[in-house]
């Protein structure tokens, strides 16, 4: 708490008159960047279609409803696609997770100098890249396919599994690990016993958390051409079939919303 | 029997825990190991096992070099040295079935203990010791459902299980409360006469020791500066382990304890 | 003494259905599920032995990354994306400061609370890239339309988490600032503000992170950034200008979750 002596005595101030100024100057700096950003970004913005976007949407509105319930029927079979992408997705993803996790936690790694940063690496990268962009390049790679997407989907999901999972790997009790070292236990031994008894109810609930957010993305992966309800929907764009875009929305909606409760179900039991 | 030979360990910061310490324990002998804070006692009996590498010296179990062997040797021998643990150490969210069978690990391949296939007379073995430390009927329980000398008790029953040649008990009593800790090493001290097993007890509790063991191993910044029977355990020499303090007062204040613990059990004897 | 003889044979009990026939019925049912979804999956192997090839080039094209020929549509596309992600962040959290207030049960009256929750639920239920697709259709194509769909999708995440944190807030706290006969905008600015200001600033910044992340997406459909770019690599066949956007997105977002470690660090 800074208190200036001054010629009316002493004057109390939140802050410093120094931190007072570099909080200015940052806030200040933040300011002039949004600005120099907007100005970079809209520099191609033609302003009239923004003007006249009230009366487009409005346009699309009145097109898209009612929505086509009779399209319903043709949606179940990629329905099922979607599904069966997100979950044969994630099966594989954690698969591949695992062993990267125990490669990247920094108790298990089996060398600190290769395996773990080529381990964080791998990580990074998958959880970099959105699985669409993996999509696109998988459809480039092995053609349009339910293969593609759960691949895509296998890709993105390690990222994010093998972060949570070594994270929880280096959170366990080495007391624990100790005990079962002493008993004379074999490595793949300790990990069954000291490591794995620790880490399932993270492994389960990280699984489930990673199938939910994986049938919202499969849900899309087929604008890019990977099967599942989005090839439905760029179907249904290329020709302006609004009423049944609508369609397609509320099916989506109602797959991610049931999918959200069966996850958090699934994570009540097990914590 | 073990040998424990100019044993020596410098960690990676420069800190020598231990010095040329070198002491036989004989079949059957309980021995206390005591010393401050730091003084590397838990160093020392995790240098046995080689939980943590020694840097100089030898240990021999039953002529056995431990120090020599190579990973799967080391194995091997682990299995035959029971080891007990200050925090319990059990694998918390496994039963307390599968905890004194993890003591089996270095004896089954693991397939079976994956799929937790232990031979028969693994698991009657295991009953009998669950029944030894008066724990049969909780054989299904998880680990952490039990309270902390129940928890202990299994941790013995744990090290029973691997069959052992030699105990090593790291600060059994530290996280129990005064009465507890006096039955858990009565338990400990009698299972070692039973099966004429030597073991090693790291130990802060001064007067637990005394009680309690046959032999008294001092340590005072890696080095032994007491090596003797109990009983000649004074003032000097508590001087010379832990330095200057009032050690009179402390004697004092356990007898109040006993007595209070002879009180309590008349009581409750007198209830029934 | 008497000899006790004690069982030779021990299961593990079942740790979550204790019904075996509950429990095998579960297993047949994923097996049975297992089967058929593998079944369903089509796979045209010959296709897949053709784009062995190509996955090849794209392994090498990703170690061996092309800058140059392609650099102004990549320089392009990742100014956009930048810009992009910068507007929409600030303008996503000027906006999603308000509604999370009013989406915190403890300080807003009912109606504002239902209000805000309905603009968070609409702004989560639906994936950024189909809202990139819906504001493109209205606004043109062009980072115009990922700005908007960004800031759309910020609000959702902050106003939503912000809530949660407000709706954590130690009562003890607030109860004492009330105690003073503040006003509400002075409890919010006192009791709220400080436990709060942390964790806003951390998610913002995590944010900025996933809104970088999107933006290499929804060029995709259209809306700008470096989304267009990679597309447009990905459908000449260019794997090794795909390769070196693919690792400035990666660089980028290491750079992002490094910096904002310490920009929490500082905070703090």
């Amino acid at each position: 708490m800074p208190v200036t002596e001054t010629a009316r005595g002493p004057v109390w101030q939140l802050r410093t008159p120094r931190a007072r100024l570099l909080m200015w100057l940052g806030w200040f700096a933040v300011v002039a960047l949004t600005v120099w950003c907007w100005q970079v970004m809209t520099k191609d913005t033609i302003w009239a279609f923004v003007a006249d976007a009230p009366s487009q949407a409005a346009d699309i509105g009145a097109r898209a409803f009612p929505p086509r319930w009779s399209y319903a029927e043709k949606l179940w079979l990629p329905l099922w696609d979607t599904i069966n992408i997100a979950t044969l997705g994630t099966m594989l993803g954690v698969a591949i997770a695992t062993p990267v996790a125990f490669m990247a936690a920094r108790n298990t790694t089996p060398s600190a100098m290769f395996a773990r940063p080529a381990a964080l690496f791998i990580i990074v990268a998958s959880r970099s890249i959105n699985s669409l962009i993996w999509a696109l390049l998988l459809v480039s790679i092995l053609g349009p396919g339910l293969l593609a997407g759960i691949i895509a989907i296998a890709l993105r999901s390690i990222g994010f599994v093998g972060k949570l999972l070594y994270e929880a790997i280096e959170e366990t009790d080495a007391t624990q690990i100790e005990a079962i070292e002493a008993t004379g236990a074999s490595g793949a031994q300790l990990l069954t016993y000291g490591y794995w008894p620790q880490i399932a109810p993270a492994f389960w609930g990280i699984s489930v958390f990673r199938w939910d957010i994986n049938i919202r993305e499969s849900a899309v992966l087929g604008l890019v051409g990977a099967g599942g309800l989005g090839l439905q929907l760029q179907a249904s764009l290329n020709v302006l079939a609004w009423p049944q875009v609508t369609m397609i929305l509320i099916v989506i909606l109602g797959t991610v919303v049931f999918s959200e409760w069966v996850s958090a179900r699934v994570r009540h039991a097990i914590i | 029997m073990l040998t424990v030979d100019a044993l020596t360990k410098t960690y990676k910061t420069g800190d020598k825990a231990l010095r040329a310490v070198g002491f036989t324990v004989p079949k059957g002998q309980v021995v206390g190991l005591i010393g401050p804070s730091g003084a590397g006692k838990s160093t020392l009996i995790r240098c046995i096992n080689r939980l943590v590498e020694p840097t100089e010296g030898r240990v021999l179990l039953n002529d056995l070099d431990v120090t020599a062997l190579p990973a799967a040797g080391l194995r091997r021998a682990r299995r035959r040295i029971g080891m007990i643990f200050q925090e319990y150490a059990l694998v918390e969210r496994l039963t307390v079935m599968e905890n004194v069978l993890s003591g089996r690990l270095g004896y089954v391949g693991f397939w079976r203990s994956f799929l937790r296939r232990f031979p028969e007379t693994d698991i009657e073995n295991a009953f009998r010791l669950l029944d030894r430390v008066g724990l049969m009927s909780h054989a299904d329980k998880r680990a952490d459902a039990l309270s902390g000398g129940q928890r202990q008790r299994v941790g013995i029953a744990r090290a029973l299980a691997q069959d052992p040649e030699l105990l090593l008990i790291d600060e059994p009593t530290a996280s129990l409360d005064p009465k507890t800790s006096r039955q858990i090493m009565r338990l400990i001290v009698e299972i070692c006469a039973e099966r004429g097993l030597p073991a090693i007890i790291n130990i802060h509790d001064v007067l637990l020791a005394q009680q309690f063991t046959q032999r008294i191993i001092g340590l005072r910044a890696g080095e032994v500066v007491f090596d003797g029977d109990p009983a000649a355990l004074d003032e000097n020499v508590l001087t010379r382990i832990y330095g200057e303090e009032d050690w009179t007062a402390m004697r004092r204040a356990a007898e109040e304890d006993d007595a209070a613990e002879r009180d309590a059990a008349e009581r409750m004897a007198g209830m029934v | 003494m008497s000899v006790t003889t004690y069982p030779r044979t021990w299961r593990r009990p079942p740790t979550m259905i204790r019904d075996a026939r509950l429990r095998y019925a579960l297993y047949a049912g994923i097996l049975v599920y297992l089967v058929l979804a593998v079944g369903s999956v089509e796979v045209n192997w010959a296709r897949v032995w053709e784009g062995l090839d190509r996955g090849w080039r794209f392994v090498l094209g990703f170690l061996q990354p092309d800058f140059t020929s392609r650099w102004r549509d990549i320089s392009q596309g990742l100014v956009e994306s930048l810009t992009m992600t910068m507007t929409a962040t600030v303008a996503g959290v000027i906006i999603s400061v308000p509604i999370g207030i009013g989406a915190a049960r403890n300080l807003a009256p009912r109606p504002v609370y239902y209000l805000c929750r309905g603009i968070i639920a609409l702004s989560r239920s639906l994936q950024e890239i189909i809202i990139a697709i819906l504001l493109v259709a209205m606004f043109g194509f062009g980072p115009f339309a990922g700005f908007l769909t960004l800031t759309f999708a910020t609000i959702g995440f902050l106003s939503k988490l912000l809530a949660e944190d407000i709706e954590d807030i130690d009562e003890a706290q607030a109860e004492a600032i009330r105690a003073t006969g503040a006003s509400w905008w002075q409890l919010v600015n006192y009791a709220v503000q400080p436990q709060v200001m942390p964790r806003l600033i951390g998610l913002v910044l995590y944010r900025f992170d996933i809104n970088f992340r999107e933006s290499a997406v929804i060029g995709i459909v259209g809306a700008g950034g470096i989304g267009a770019t990679l597309n447009t690599a990905i459908d000449r066949y260019e794997y090794d200008s795909a390769g070196a956007v693919l690792l400035i997105i990666i660089a980028i977002v290491m750079a992002a979750e490094y910096s904002s470690s310490h920009i929490r660090k500082w905070v703090q």
